[in-house]
């Protein structure tokens, strides 16, 4: 009897779960499908799951309709550029919030917390006035520089190096090792899965990010990919969801590649963080 | 130290500290805790800002210098290794920061493997190691920079009780070998007893008593002292004006209530033995006398039964006597017979 219930609660579970997972894999699975598709293919009603014949042409009409190369080189830069800057602001803020006593120390982490709650849609005007007077708009710099530092990424960290044992960051002093020493040979490989995840985040948000390179560029030679592939939107004969999906599935791809490799961090970072 | 004060927010931790610890001498800091030792012996190491006095090492006041400037290792209690780090970085990083070539770093290490046990484990991760290796690591990351003073922090309080004995040994004989000053932490008695030379006896904030471990047992300064070393601790029972105290190894037991059991007896009294404790070798009573309750531990050669009638004895020359008021020792000489609680004299 008690078996039977187990056995039906487990059915019950395993069907949420696969519900749940299918409401995020569906996008996935459609775009994917769709960017093997013909054009009278897509607009077929009712739609057809598998393609009838692969179109690997779509990714070719994709990549040749713009500067894609251009776009991939530049959304690189920009995601890699914004982390590393990141990385340096917020490893040194973070260890300062969370091991040194300093008057105004709460006030200014208020303040970092604050900067995590307002999206960049609020602030863009004044940042944008700032970098034209400085003649940085419409270049790589524009796309950087706003996001050198991260309020996400020096709260992740700070929770992180809180969680270091005194004595470790001790025995360190007592090694003559110095502040800088301790910060980077010590607490940051400590953080490792932390920052393996901060960095994914960062990077993936980066990576995405459309509103951003949107205002700031305004010319092919710095645009993002996310950009350059609405472009393909504007092409002429109406819009080519296949040849769109095609450019989605580039642009997806690498993030896909990273998480698939990065993945036991990331599970390691949140284990860590919920004990 | 001369006069070293700690205060944390106007909580004074540590009292006007005097003490003078011998070059090479193995001092074990003892007391219970919340005592000032473990704030002391971080005030020496650097890692506690000194509130008022001197510290001085070889002659050379070192209250303002980097804890890593002061030529100190200290082991602490749950050994903090760099967990990222392998064995053998664990115990090069110092060296690698005191500007050592990597060469000479290699070789030092080596050798430092050798000698604590560790050459074939050089390449794990303090996560892979037990407990006594990982008291190893941080025991040769100390010895490898050849520092002048020892610190330790209750460093075998995490191991248990076998490795702990092993581990005792180790320490006095390395002690010996180095001939360096060993500064120990400890609130275990039987740590400070075996290992100490000097022993300094600490309570709230203030020394109690400093000397070696024969003297400390022997001569307690005060009744802190006398009731803080020795397991069980000594019996006290106090009178109008002072308290008189013995150790229970020093109590005699009789059967029965004979009137005359040891002609030179300072102290003798009557009750029932209310528990016992075998220990093997001897046996703990628990006695329910007329001037409290005492205990006495005896050979386990024949066994009294609880709720036996009892006679407890103590001879003169081992009885103590201290001041009701301050607690202080005084001189161990002939007990007034109206002195004697109400168990009487021999």
């Amino acid at each position: 009897m008690h078996q039977s219930t187990r056995v039906a609660a487990r059915w019950i579970e395993a069907v949420l779960l696969v519900a749940v997972a299918l409401v995020f894999v569906f996008p996935f699975l459609w775009m994917f499908l769709t960017a093997f598709k013909t054009m009278p293919e897509v607009y077929q009603f009712p739609p057809t799951w598998l393609p009838e014949t692969w179109q690997f042409a779509n990714f070719e009409t994709a990549w040749s309709s713009g500067p894609f190369l251009r776009y991939v080189i530049n959304s690189v830069l920009v995601a890699i550029g914004v982390l590393i800057i990141q990385l340096l602001t917020a490893v040194p803020a973070a260890y300062a919030f969370a091991r040194y006593r300093f008057r105004g120390r709460n006030f200014l982490f208020g303040l970092a917390l604050i900067a995590l709650m307002i999206p960049p849609q609020v602030i863009f005007l004044p940042i944008y006035v700032e970098l034209s007077h400085m003649g940085l708009i419409n270049t790589l710099w524009s796309l950087v520089l706003p996001y050198g530092a991260s309020a996400f990424g020096i709260f992740l960290l700070r929770q992180a190096f809180m969680q270091v044992p005194d004595e470790v960051i001790e025995a360190a002093r007592l090694d003559s090792a110095s502040e800088w020493k301790i910060m980077w040979r010590v607490m940051v490989p400590m953080a490792k899965p932390v920052l393996v995840t901060f960095g994914l985040f960062s990077f993936i948000y980066h990576w995405n990010d459309y509103f951003w390179p949107l205002i700031m560029t305004n010319s092919d030679e710095v645009r993002t990919l996310p950009v350059g592939i609405t472009m393909l939107k504007a092409a002429e004969g109406g819009k080519q969801w296949n040849v769109i999906m095609a450019g989605n599935m580039m642009l997806v791809l690498p993030i896909l590649a990273i998480f698939f490799f990065a993945q036991r961090h990331i599970m390691k970072a949140f284990v860590y963080q919920s004990k | 130290m001369q006069q070293v004060v700690k205060k944390y927010n106007n909580q004074t931790v540590v009292k006007g500290l005097d003490l003078v610890i011998p070059d090479g001498s193995f001092t074990v800091l003892v007391g219970p805790s919340g005592c000032g030792k473990s704030t002391t012996l971080r005030m020496i190491a650097g890692l506690e800002e000194i509130t008022a006095g001197d510290l001085l090492i070889d002659g050379q006041r070192v209250n303002d210098l980097a804890p890593g400037k002061r030529d100190v290792a200290m082991v602490f209690q749950n050994y903090a290794l760099y967990p990222t780090m392998n064995v053998f970085d664990n115990i090069a990083f110092g060296l690698l920061n005191r500007g050592f070539s990597k060469k000479d770093c290699k070789r030092m290490v080596e050798e430092i493997a050798e000698i604590v046990g560790l050459s074939s484990y050089l390449q794990r991760k303090p996560a892979e190691l037990s407990g006594g290796q990982r008291q190893r690591v941080a025991l040769a990351r100390a010895m490898v920079k050849k520092p002048r003073v020892f610190l330790m922090d209750e460093p075998l309080s995490n191991l248990d009780a076998k490795l702990r004995n092993q581990m005792r040994v180790e320490l006095t004989s390395l002690h010996k070998q180095l001939g360096t000053t060993f500064i120990y932490v400890t609130h275990d008695q039987v740590e400070a007893m075996t290992m100490g030379d000097q022993i300094v006896v600490m309570n709230e904030g203030e020394i109690m008593q400093k000397a070696s471990p024969f003297e400390l047992y022997q001569q307690p300064a005060n009744l802190f002292v006398a009731q803080f070393i020795g397991s069980p601790a000594m019996n006290i029972l106090p009178t109008d004006k002072e308290s008189i105290g013995f150790r229970p190894e020093k109590a005699m037991l009789t059967a029965g209530s004979a009137r005359t059991i040891q002609p030179a007896a300072g102290f003798v009294d009557h009750g029932r033995i209310v528990a016992r404790e075998i220990l093997g070798s001897d046996v703990l009573y628990y006695v329910s006398g007329r001037a409290g309750k005492i205990i006495a531990r005896k050979a386990a050669d024949e066994l009294l039964a609880e709720g036996t009638e009892v006679t407890v004895s103590v001879a003169a020359e081992h009885l103590y006597r201290f001041d009701q008021e301050t607690g202080r020792a005084l001189s161990v000489a002939a007990i007034k017979q109206e002195s004697l609680p109400s168990g009487g004299l021999g």
